[in-house]
């Protein structure tokens, strides 16, 4: 019988099946972080219940942790607190953990591809939404909620309710300075916050095919911003490539026998979606977000859409409360928009790829005046690769700051947060309001166009700036 | 986790599509490890308007919301869950929910009630022209009452008989523990440890 990837992946991981019962799935690395955590471990500790496989676990420590000064203790008395809560957790149920300060510490989706722990075939689970991220290497990943982490520490697998499964094709190539981050917001705008909800999204087609690791990283990160809780992408030589040599990824022998298996995990070509979209990757430009949820977006060339202009109540209704709260006019060209902060990081754009593409747009040139541009690294590892190629003598000679990994102002639970009013062009994955910080109004952007940005001071792309005077 | 059978509590419009987690509870108020206190935070940021439905003396004491599509998107924190439960809500009512939220409210005993769009829109306009007016949610007949309404609505079969006992998921998956040691018996070694490689 001919299969999706995704039904492979599942079919292979069913540990138990019964009439009228969700499908109990083995799960095959479970990822854990400080914030949905803490209740896990208290509720196996009140049931007596040990971890089944903490071998099969890997913590890291990346929502609360501070930008800088991070050789102190953290200063927030609660933030510290969730910190030492979850070390103490390590240590007591002998799972391995990277703390704020080690040279493997970052965000959970960064530090699980950099070391080679997320392959094509394997089922993998954290308490984050962003799990999707790993679906980029035919993995199937999903975030969960606090108590299923606890399940899975109690018992190695979840019970699930089948996918659906969607392909997203992208036909043709990226134009030039079009990045996998424009193209998963047009995808949203596309099939909105609600339409992959139910389905595992397969991203197909020439586009993806030519796209790096990190870059499909990004496109899978934001599925769940369709609503989709997982996205996956077929594994082929760059996958391989890319996992070549990382210190989990099997070597020899073993090497050749597992590149035997993940090539097995593509979809058969005869196989049947359930829905199938289809987008023309040749045709999409810069995109940019102007409303409050990550659906609410429009080519940067274009101008802020009149509410009037939606057929649907609802969406009428949602433009309407999305424009007051972002301060924006209907009809004021999304160039013009004048930004108070740039954010370049979090698990869609914080890995070394965005870096540098980043650092390519400022080189040889100046910040903004009263602009102000963080550069939060995903990990430390891809902090230390920035610092062997000199990006951060780049972004700090551009006038922006230099900081130290973890999820930063994509959602402020560190001290890294927008003020009330303050606009922000933020590489992260989520405009809705508050997100990073209170009364903060939030335009999702890629890399590029962040960099691009901070040089005009309005929201831009690369090819709005004048020649750099390099040297 | 307590049984769920038949709930009648006031009934909250909150006429809204895509009310994703950071606003039923923003990130700054996650820093508890405990499963209880969360009622602060939950719509932190629209409570301090004062036109804000939850702000109206007529709804504040209810425990059944209203809601428009997309309702619990984004973040996958079940603190929402529990900031909603914390707060007095039993049942929250959409035409459709995101899939972490429908999960998590399954485990912590909330009641996901989904209805089509045209019944979400006759109850959000007879609530809002009733204010105070109580909502009775019947799981084992899946069916909804409010004045006049009479509205069936979806949750799947086996989250509806887990509410309706009170069942521990764990409890229910270690009855299979003999199964998911011979699956991992046979797994391939191939796959990865987090341990340190070498060691």
């Amino acid at each position: 019988m001919s299969r999706t990837m995704a039904e492979k992946v599942w079919e292979s991981h069913v540990v138990h099946r019964a009439e009228g019962e969700p499908d109990l799935l083995y799960i095959d690395m479970h990822l854990i972080h400080e914030v949905t955590s803490p209740q896990a471990f208290e509720g196996l500790r009140q049931a007596g219940r040990p971890v089944r496989r903490p071998d099969l676990t890997l913590a890291t420590e990346d929502h609360n942790v501070p930008t800088l000064d991070i050789d102190r203790p953290i200063a927030d008395p609660t933030s510290r607190k969730q910190v030492d809560t979850l070390r103490a957790n390590c240590e007591e149920f002998g799972i391995r953990l990277f703390p704020m300060g080690n040279s493997e510490q970052g965000i959970v989706h960064v530090v699980g591809p950099q070391r080679g722990l997320t392959q094509p075939g394997m089922t993998i689970v954290c308490g984050d939404s962003h799990t999707s991220t790993h679906g980029a290497f035919g993995a199937l990943a999903f975030g969960i909620g606090t108590s299923e982490v606890e399940h899975v520490l109690a018992t190695q697998t979840l019970p699930l309710k089948p996918f659906k499964t969607m392909a997203i094709t992208v036909t043709g190539a990226l134009p030039e300075g079009v990045s996998s981050k424009d193209l998963i917001l047009a995808v949203i705008a596309k099939i909105g916050t609600g339409g992959g909800q139910g389905y595992v999204l397969e991203y197909r087609g020439e586009a993806v095919r030519r796209l790096s690791m990190e870059a499909r990283m990004t496109i899978c990160n934001m599925s769940i911003e369709a609503g989709a809780r997982a996205g996956m992408i077929a594994p082929d030589q760059t996958t391989f490539d890319y996992l070549k040599g990382r210190e989990h990824v099997p070597s020899g022998a073993d090497w050749d026998a597992a590149v035997e298996y993940w090539s097995s995990l593509a979809t058969d070509d005869d196989a049947v979606f359930d829905a199938e979209v289809v987008i023309d990757g040749s045709a999409l430009t810069p995109f940019v977000t102007w409303g409050t949820n990550p659906g609410q977006g429009a080519p940067l060339s274009a101008s802020v859409p009149d509410p009037a202009s939606f057929a649907d109540e609802g969406a009428r209704q949602a433009a309407e409360r999305a424009l007051k709260y972002m301060d924006l006019e209907a009809g004021t060209r999304l160039r013009d928009i004048r930004v108070d902060t740039v954010f370049l990081g979090s698990c869609t754009n914080g890995r070394i790829e965005d870096l540098r593409a980043a650092a390519d747009v400022i080189r040889g040139r100046h910040i903004a005046p009263n602009l102000r541009m963080l550069v939060v690294p995903g990990s430390m590892r891809v902090k230390a690769q920035a610092e062997r190629e000199g990006l951060d003598a780049v972004f700090t000679a551009f006038g922006a700051e230099w900081r130290s990994s973890g999820c930063s102002m994509c959602l402020g639970m560190n001290p890294d947060q927008l003020a009330p009013g303050e606009r922000c062009a933020s590489t992260s994955n989520r405009n809705f309001e508050g997100r990073q910080g209170k009364g903060g109004r939030t335009h999702l952007v890629s890399p590029v166009v962040a960099a691009a940005t901070a040089v005009r001071g309005t929201l831009s792309t690369p090819t709005d700036l004048e020649p750099a005077v390099v040297g | 986790m307590k049984a769920f059978t038949t709930h009648t509590g006031v009934g909250i419009p909150l006429r809204r599509s895509n009310v994703d987690t950071d606003q039923i509870i923003p990130a700054v108020y996650l820093k508890r490890i405990s499963r209880t206190g969360f009622e602060d935070g939950l719509f932190a940021a629209w409570r301090s308007d004062p036109t804000f439905v939850l702000n109206n003396e007529a709804y504040k004491a209810g425990s059944v919301l209203v809601a428009g599509p997309d309702f619990g998107t984004g973040s996958s924190r079940e603190h929402a869950v529990w900031a909603l439960m914390d707060y007095g809500i039993r049942v929250v009512i959409s035409p459709r929910f995101a899939d972490i939220f429908r999960g998590n409210s399954g485990k912590g005993g909330l009641l996901a009630a989904q209805v089509t769009h045209e019944d979400d829109e006759l109850l959000l306009k007879w609530l809002e022209n009733h204010p105070g007016d109580a909502v009775t949610v019947d799981l084992k007949e899946r069916r909804i009452t409010c004045g006049p309404l009479s509205i069936p609505f979806e949750i799947d079969d086996y989250t509806r008989w887990r509410l309706l006992e009170g069942l521990d998921d764990i409890a229910l998956t270690l009855r299979q523990v003999d199964a998911i040691a011979d699956f991992e018996r046979q797994r391939s070694p191939l796959k990865p440890v987090a341990l340190p490689t070498g060691a």
